[in-house]
């Protein structure tokens, strides 16, 4: 019982000092993505802004031409993006837009969606962790 | 101030109103709507295309003008009944949802607004260079031109 009031009092204060930094439901869904990432490949050793980085630049050749994440979120994404039919995305970097990353089934929603258009497959959960890894830090 | 405000908004319906009836097409009000169909491009207003189009691009989502669109069923299912209850055809859907309506042969099911026949004679004395531009980008891109589209105004 000592034990467990113990824990649960540290547990909140850990809560309430990670709140300003972190956003529980986004830790969540990388928490989530981890989880799978382990299954998907038994030497996976966490997430990586690098390779974020680097998957949000990479060209791919796709079915009207090059693409990357960039070309429709821009070449930074502390800025907003442009669809192809001119309508303004909201920037991808969670300093400029805090709501990014948080809802789950919109994020697998538009993995889905985006990664078939630019990559011409789905995404791995090591890559869909990396690319919010790096996210978060921008 | 009050007043002002007053003003301001007697100003707006007024010249909505002199705008007429078939500029005017109520902005797509449901947040399901606005949301999944608006993220891409503008939430194109149901009244511009028939029940059976809007059928048929909803049935269609998976591979939506060549990328994928699909939605959960509970979306999917709230955005189809949003088109139909205020399609070009959907009773009481209005002015300018009936001339588009009227415009559309029985037989055909268009999947795209621009080409509609009202939306082609709407848009005849648009120059070619005009959709290029960069601000333009797109026959989509409504608001580039239609500043008060998605507030109902599509007067030009």
């Amino acid at each position: 019982m000592k034990t467990w009031s113990l824990l649960a009092v540290a547990a909140s204060a850990g809560l309430v000092a990670s709140v300003a930094l972190a956003e529980p439901r986004r830790d969540a869904i990388l928490a989530d993505l981890r989880e799978q990432a382990k299954k998907e490949d038994p030497r996976f050793a966490g997430f990586s802004a690098e390779r974020g980085a680097t998957l949000y630049r990479a060209t791919h050749q796709g079915k009207d031409g090059p693409i990357s994440c960039s070309t429709c979120h821009g070449s930074t994404p502390l800025g907003n993006g442009q669809t192809r039919l001119g309508k303004a995305i909201d920037p991808m970097a969670v300093s400029k837009n805090p709501a990014r990353y948080t809802d789950s089934a919109n994020v697998e929603k538009w993995f889905k969606r985006n990664c078939t258009e630019v990559l011409g497959r789905g995404c791995t959960a090591t890559e869909k962790g990396d690319f919010i890894t790096f996210m978060s830090g921008q | 101030m009050m007043r002002a405000a007053i003003a301001a908004f007697l100003l707006t319906t007024t010249s909505l109103a002199l705008a007429g009836g078939d500029e005017l097409v109520p902005p797509v009000a449901d947040p399901v709507v606005k949301k999944e169909c608006g993220s891409c491009h503008m939430a194109f207003p149901p009244q511009f295309l028939p029940r059976r189009s809007w059928q048929k691009l909803v049935d269609g989502l998976a591979s939506h003008f060549g990328e994928d669109a699909s939605l959960p069923e509970a979306q999917r299912a709230a955005v189809l009944r949003y088109h139909l209850e205020h399609a070009a055809d959907a009773p009481g859907a209005g002015r300018a949802a009936s001339k588009f309506a009227a415009s559309i042969p029985a037989g055909e099911t268009p999947l795209r607004i621009t080409e509609t026949p009202r939306w082609v004679r709407e848009h005849r004395k648009i120059k070619p260079e005009r959709w290029k531009s960069p601000e333009v980008k797109s026959r989509l891109n409504c608001v580039a031109c239609h500043k008060d589209a998605e507030r109902g105004s599509w007067d030009d």
